[in-house]
């Protein structure tokens, strides 16, 4: 029997032959990350175990993005035990404000993910480098602890569920689209404990940007990863980014599958989750155009140039309605640079967005840009849940740029077209 | 292993962000956390939830975001057990990793209510009603997993075999 790209990669890890679902393994890590708001309970995990000394000080990212600009004392004193640690201990991969972005933009920017690696995360969005070919997995901060000490964990290997897109993309459909419309059919329970595995001459076709985008959101189905089959587009990306040769592995044609889905995309609108929940999912012409109050477009889901590309291209010569605010957010420095060189910065605040400073940003409701009572947002975040981005009566509408660019122009919830 | 309790009562869909809103991340003091636990789900929770309760509820319990605060909070708020349908892989992990238990039973949360007092082994997924004679039988938990609860977590756990 063959394996899946996802079974390669933990039989690899584990030092086996061949897994197979349900197999118990213990895997070894290639890169284990986490954030300011894991990463100090992890920390202290590492210390009550009394390891000493961290696993390996090259494979450890510790990247601040949630609560940065530090947002109150509180924050900065867990920000503060990041920076003690990264320092203490050598961390190679520390990225503090001014290099910093968000985790899930900058790791593969800065090509610390190749094909083939295992990474595991503190931080449910790790499996956005699935994109790249990778296994990547969220964890807590117990388990990101252990691992800063023997750079190992126990994982179970995950049934996959096969999702093959054919047809031809119409204009303005992004890997948000696709991972939203394929939410809608999952359900956000729809893959617990399993892989996602995204194939097809539609992702063959899509921009490594797209693929991030839709790894991203395998977790909002409860999948433990979602993974593309590398090519020659990740290749591309690959020897821009990084020194890493990277392993390109892929399914065998004998694989076995818990499950298959066929999702034709010709003729897809725009997607739109709809409060309080990311299968919520909707074509936007049939989404009521209720009054918008704020759009947020950044995030590790839709931080990326391409996000504020598209943005830019609808709001060009366009002004955000009055009694909507417009938040721009790009996910890193290099993405907000170039965005400077590419004249997109300005054509945002020329519309009258306010561009803020690489980081999560409103995505969680913690920081720059929470929601009061009542009032609504376009984001093109990841999570609608109820309260996620502040008062827990304010709403979340999902979407990609296009839609999210497009309500800010009508004041509403509206796509592209209407523009 | 017995564990003995009233019951709370919550639906599907219980995500991390309604155990513990964001806001409250700036900190990872449990028994901060715990003041704040389901703040706006159930702003009772946190001042009437004793030391021994149990949480029963429905499919995909602690579905999104991996943050350990959540049953953090929960244990630190007195939780003991917590029985769903289902739960998110994350948050399973997480919970066993701090020492609290979970059973999936698919019948749990249609059986139960809300105050009931139960008494649950942990060993055998037996769960019994105490006030009534009624009882069902959870997944039992996986051997490794039952010895990490035993061992009071993934640390403890670590500490015992050896780094290796």
């Amino acid at each position: 029997m063959g394996m899946t790209i996802t079974e390669k990669i933990l039989a690899l890890h584990a030092g086996k032959d061949s897994v197979g679902e349900g197999d118990l393994i213990e895997a070894r890590v290639d890169l284990a990350l986490a954030n300011d708001i894991t990463a100090p309970l992890a920390i202290r995990v590492f210390k009550d175990l009394g390891a000493g000394r961290v696993f390996d000080p090259n494979r450890i990212a510790l990247v601040q993005d949630h609560f940065v600009p530090n947002k109150d004392i509180e924050s900065a004193q867990q920000v503060k035990i990041l920076a003690d640690f990264a320092r203490q201990h050598d961390i190679r991969h520390f990225f503090e404000l001014g290099e910093s972005g968000i985790e899930h933009v900058i790791l593969p920017e800065r090509g610390l993910v190749a094909p083939g690696d295992l990474v595991i995360g503190a931080d449910s969005h790790t499996c956005t480098y699935g994109a790249l070919g990778a296994f990547s997995a969220g964890v807590g901060s117990t388990d990101l602890g252990v691992i800063l000490a023997i750079g190992k964990i126990w994982l179970r290997v995950p049934g996959t569920i096969k999702i093959s897109y054919r047809g031809r993309l119409g204009p303005w459909i992004g890997g948000k689209d696709l991972i939203l419309n394929t939410l809608g059919r999952l359900g956000v329970d729809g893959a617990i404990y399993k892989a996602l595995e995204f194939r097809g001459e539609v992702v063959r076709g899509l921009s490594m940007e797209d693929r991030f985008t839709m790894a991203n959101m395998a977790v909002e189905a409860g999948a433990k990863n979602g993974i593309f089959e590398p090519d020659e587009i990740t290749r591309a990306y690959v020897e821009d980014h990084s020194g890493k040769k990277g392993l390109y592995l892929s399914s065998d044609h004998d694989a076995s599958y818990q499950d298959t889905l066929e999702i034709d995309v010709s003729g897809m609108e725009p997607q739109v989750a709809l409060p309080h929940s990311p299968d919520n999912v909707h074509p936007v012409s049939h989404v009521d155009p209720v009054r918008i109050h704020q759009v947020f477009i950044g995030s590790c889901t839709n931080g990326r140039l391409c996000d504020l590309k598209v943005a830019a291209e609808l709001l060009k010569g366009r002004s955000v309605a009055r009694g909507t605010r417009l938040i721009v957010i790009p996910g890193s420095p290099a993405v907000y640079k170039k965005a400077i060189q590419e004249g997109i910065i300005e054509t945002l605040l020329n519309a009258g967005a306010v561009i803020g400073p690489p980081s999560c940003g409103p995505c969680l409701g913690g920081h720059m840009g929470v929601l009061a009572e009542g009032e609504r947002a376009v984001s093109t975040t990841n999570r609608n849940f109820v309260g996620r981005m502040g008062h827990p009566k304010s709403e979340v509408y999902l979407a990609g740029p296009a839609v999210a660019a497009a309500s800010a122009v009508l004041g509403r919830v509206g796509g592209p077209e209407e523009l | 292993m017995k564990i003995e309790g009233r019951v709370w009562k919550f639906g599907d869909h219980v995500d991390t962000d309604l155990i513990i809103p964001a806001r409250f991340l700036n900190t990872s003091e449990s028994n901060i956390l715990a003041r704040h636990c389901f703040a706006d789900l159930r702003p009772d929770f946190a001042r009437k939830a004793a030391q021994g309760d149990i949480i029963v509820a429905g499919r995909n319990f602690g579905c999104g975001s991996s943050r350990e605060h959540a049953p953090l909070a929960l244990k630190a708020a007195g939780i003991r057990l917590i029985i769903a349908h289902s739960f998110a892989r994350i948050f399973y992990r997480n919970a066993f990793n701090i020492g609290l238990p979970l059973l999936e039973s698919e019948d749990a949360a249609e059986v139960f209510s809300e105050g009931d007092l139960l008494s649950v082994d942990l060993s055998s997924g037996v769960m019994r009603l105490v006030d009534k004679q009624r009882e069902l039988k959870a997944r039992p938990i996986p051997g490794f997993m039952m010895e990490m609860v035993r061992q009071g977590g993934l640390v403890a756990h670590i500490r015992h075999r050896g780094f290796h």
